[in-house]
C-alpha cells in the first residue's frame, strides 16, 4: 500500500481521538466534581446542605440555601431588567434600524459581549454601588441584589440580543409579506406575525441568557456583598428585598476555595455541583427549544 | 347591486364615514406604530449607552494612570498598589499562548473530523457513528460548563492531584479546557463554508482524502480559523473566574511554567477587591479594555474578510 494511503489511514484515527477530547473533558470534571464532593455529601447529607439555611463552616454549618437565593434572586431581577431591553433592542436590530444606523449597533452589541466581567464589576463598585446606596432605606449599603441585577442585565444584554436576531431573521420573508400584503402596519406585522413565528428561538436565547447569568462569578462577587444570608427585604416594602446583600453559588465556590479544607473544601465542589445541575438543566431546556423548532 | 351602490345620497354619506373610519383606524394603528418603534429605537439605544457609559467611564478614569512608566514597570504592592503593571502583562500573554499551543491542534482536529470524517463514519457502522454522536455531545456540554466549574476542576486536578500548584501551567491546562469549544465552533462553522467542489476537484485528481483536507480545505478555510481562534484569545484575555483558583495570583514576573503568576483581569480584581485601590485598578481596566476593543476589531475585520473571499470565489 503507497504511503500516503497508510498516512491517510492514521490519521482518521487520530483525529477521531482529537473529537474524543471534549467528551473525555466533560467526563472528568464530572467526575472529579462528584468525587470531591462526596466527602460533604457524605458527611454533611445531600437534604441537609440543599435545604440548610445556615452556611458556617467554622461550625460545620454547611447549608447552600442562602446561595442559591442569592443566584435565583439576581438571575430573576436580570431577566426583569434586561429581558425587555434585549428583546426591544433584537427587534430593532432585524427589523426597525435602517442599515447605517444597525452597522453601528451591532459592533456596539458585540464588543458589549467581549468586555470582561471583571470590568462590569469594577464599573459596579465605583458607579452603581454609591448609586444603589443613596436610596434612603435604613441598613442598605449598597453591596446588594439590585446592583447585581443591572450588572447581569447588562452582561445578559448581548447574548439574549443576538440570538433572538438571529431567531427573527431565522423568520421565512413570505410570512412578512403575506401579513404587509393584507394591509397591516409593520408594527402589527412584528407582534403579529414574525414574533410568534421566532417564539422558540426567543425563548432560548433568553433561557442561555439565564445559564449566562447563572455562570457569572466575578462581577458578582464585587458587587453583590457576599453575606451568607437568605436575603429578606429591608423595610416593610418588599421591593427592598433586592436591597439586601446575598452571595451566589458561583462567588461562595471562589471566595472561600482558596483557604478551604477537608469538608469545607468538599461541600465547596458539592455547591458547584448544585450549580452544574442548574446549567445542565437550563442550557439543555434550549438546546431542546433550538432543535425543536420547525424549518 | 350596482344601482344600489350608485344610489341615494345617504349611501354616499355613509360611504364617506365608513372612509373616514378606516382612515381613523389606520391613523390609529400608525399611531401605535410609531409609539412602538419610539420604545424600539430607544431599546436599540441603550445598548449603545450601556458600552459608552461602562467603556467610557473606564477609559476616562484610567487614562489619567496609563503611562509608560505604568505600562513597563512591575506592581509594587502596597496599600496604594505602587508601580506599574508589566507582570500582569506578560503574564496575560504567556497564558494566552500557553492556552492556544494547547487547545488550537486538539481544537481544529476534532472539528476537522467532526465535519470531514464524521459523515463516512456513520455509515461505517453503528460503533462509529455513535461515537461521533457522543463526540457531539461532548463539546456542545463543554461549550456550556460555567468557568468557575473549569476552574473547580483545574484545581482539583491540576493544581492539587498532579501536584502541579497554583502556575502557569494548572492556569493554562484549564483555559484549554475552557476555549476547546469555541475553537471547535468557529473551526467547524469555517469548514462547513468551504465549497464542496474544492473537494471534489481535488479527490478528483486522485488525492487521499488527507491530502484533501491538508491541502485544500483547511487552508481555504484558514481565515475562519483564525477568527475561531483570535476569538478565544480574547476569553482568556477576559477570563477571571478560572485563573482565579488556579493561577495563583502572584504579581511576580513567572518565570517558568509551574511559576504563579497573575493576568490583567485578576489585577483588576486584587487592586479593586483587596487593596481598594481604585485608581489604579482603572488604569489597568483601562488597558485591559483597549485590549478587548482590538481582539474584537480583528475578530469582525477577519470574519468580514471571509465573507469577502468566500462571496468572491462561491
Amino acid at each position: 500500500m503507497p504511503r500516503r494511503y497508510v498516512i491517510d489511514r492514521v490519521v482518521k484515527y487520530v483525529l477521531l481521538l482529537n473529537a474524543l477530547i471534549s467528551i473525555l473533558i466533560v467526563m472528568l470534571i464530572f467526575f472529579f466534581t462528584w468525587r470531591e464532593a462526596g466527602d460533604a455529601i457524605g458527611q454533611v447529607g445531600i437534604d441537609t446542605m440543599l435545604l440548610g439555611t445556615i452556611w458556617r463552616p467554622q461550625l460545620e454549618q454547611y447549608g447552600i440555601v442562602p446561595m442559591i437565593m442569592g443566584s435565583v434572586l439576581s438571575t430573576f431581577g436580570a431577566v426583569v431588567l434586561g429581558v425587555p431591553v434585549a428583546l426591544l433592542g433584537a427587534i430593532f436590530l432585524a427589523e426597525v434600524a435602517p442599515n447605517a444606523v444597525r452597522e453601528l449597533v451591532r459592533p456596539a452589541v458585540e464588543l458589549l459581549a467581549g468586555i470582561p466581567s471583571v470590568i462590569y464589576g469594577l464599573f459596579g463598585i465605583v458607579v452603581l454601588v454609591p448609586l444603589v446606596r443613596r436610596i434612603p432605606v435604613p441598613r442598605n449599603n449598597g453591596f446588594s441584589l439590585l446592583a447585581a441585577s443591572i450588572v447581569l442585565a447588562v452582561m445578559i444584554l448581548p447574548t439574549i440580543t443576538n440570538i433572538a436576531e438571529d431567531a427573527i431573521r431565522a423568520v421565512p420573508r413570505e410570512y412578512k409579506e403575506g401579513s404587509l400584503a393584507l394591509g397591516t402596519t409593520r408594527w402589527q406585522t412584528i407582534v403579529g406575525v414574525i414574533i410568534p413565528a421566532a417564539r422558540s428561538g426567543i425563548v432560548a436565547a433568553i433561557i442561555l441568557g439565564i445559564g449566562r447569568a447563572l455562570g457569572e462569578t466575578m462581577a458578582m462577587i464585587m458587587v453583590i456583598g457576599n453575606a451568607i444570608m437568605v436575603p429578606e427585604p429591608l423595610t416593610s416594602n418588599p421591593l427592598t428585598l433586592f436591597l439586601h446583600p446575598a452571595r451566589t453559588l458561583t462567588g461562595n465556590i471562589a471566595v472561600e476555595i482558596a483557604y478551604a479544607t477537608g469538608v469545607h473544601e468538599s461541600a465547596l465542589f458539592a455547591t458547584g455541583v448544585v450549580l452544574f445541575i442548574f446549567i445542565m438543566v437550563v442550557n439543555s431546556a434550549a438546546h431542546v427549544l433550538v432543535r425543536g423548532r420547525p424549518r | 347591486m350596482n344601482a344600489i351602490h350608485a344610489g341615494t345620497s345617504s349611501q354616499s354619506a355613509q360611504d364617506a364615514r365608513s372612509a373616514a373610519r378606516l382612515s381613523d383606524n389606520l391613523a390609529r394603528r400608525h399611531l401605535v406604530e410609531r409609539a412602538a418603534f419610539g420604545v424600539v429605537w430607544a431599546a436599540g439605544m441603550v445598548a449603545v449607552l450601556a458600552l459608552a457609559v461602562v467603556v467610557g467611564y473606564v477609559l476616562l478614569q484610567g487614562a489619567s494612570q496609563v503611562n509608560w512608566e505604568f505600562l513597563t514597570t512591575p506592581p509594587r504592592g502596597g496599600i496604594e498598589a505602587e508601580g506599574g503593571m508589566s507582570t500582569t502583562f506578560m503574564g496575560t500573554l504567556y497564558l494566552v499562548l500557553l492556552c492556544i499551543v494547547l487547545a488550537a491542534p486538539l481544537g481544529v482536529g476534532a472539528a476537522i473530523y467532526l465535519i470531514e470524517y464524521a459523515e463516512q463514519a456513520q455509515a461505517g457502522g453503528r460503533w462509529l457513528s455513535r461515537l461521533v454522536g457522543v463526540a457531539r455531545f461532548g463539546v456542545e456540554t463543554l461549550a456550556g460548563v460555567p468557568s468557575i466549574i473549569f476552574g473547580l476542576f483545574g484545581y482539583a486536578l491540576f493544581v492539587t492531584l498532579l501536584e502541579l500548584g497554583f502556575s502557569l501551567l494548572s492556569a493554562g491546562l484549564a483555559g484549554a479546557c475552557l476555549i476547546l469549544p469555541v475553537i471547535i465552533r468557529t473551526t467547524e462553522e469555517a469548514l462547513l463554508a468551504v465549497p464542496l467542489s474544492y473537494r471534489e476537484g481535488s479527490l478528483a485528481l486522485g488525492a487521499t482524502q488527507w491530502q484533501t483536507v491538508s491541502g485544500v480545505v483547511v487552508p481555504a478555510a484558514l481565515p475562519g480559523i483564525v477568527t475561531g481562534i483570535v476569538l478565544s484569545i480574547g476569553r482568556v484575555v477576559s477570563e477571571t473566574a478560572v485563573f482565579f483558583v488556579t493561577f495563583g495570583g502572584s504579581a511576580n514576573m513567572p518565570k517558568s511554567l509551574l511559576s504563579p503568576g497573575r493576568t490583567m483581569a485578576l489585577h483588576v480584581y486584587y487592586l479593586a477587591m483587596e487593596t481598594r485601590a481604585f485608581a489604579k485598578a482603572m488604569g489597568t481596566g483601562a488597558v485591559l479594555v483597549v485590549a478587548t476593543i482590538i481582539i474584537n476589531a480583528s475578530v469582525s475585520f477577519l470574519s468580514r474578510r471571509v465573507m469577502g473571499r468566500l462571496r468572491g470565489v462561491g
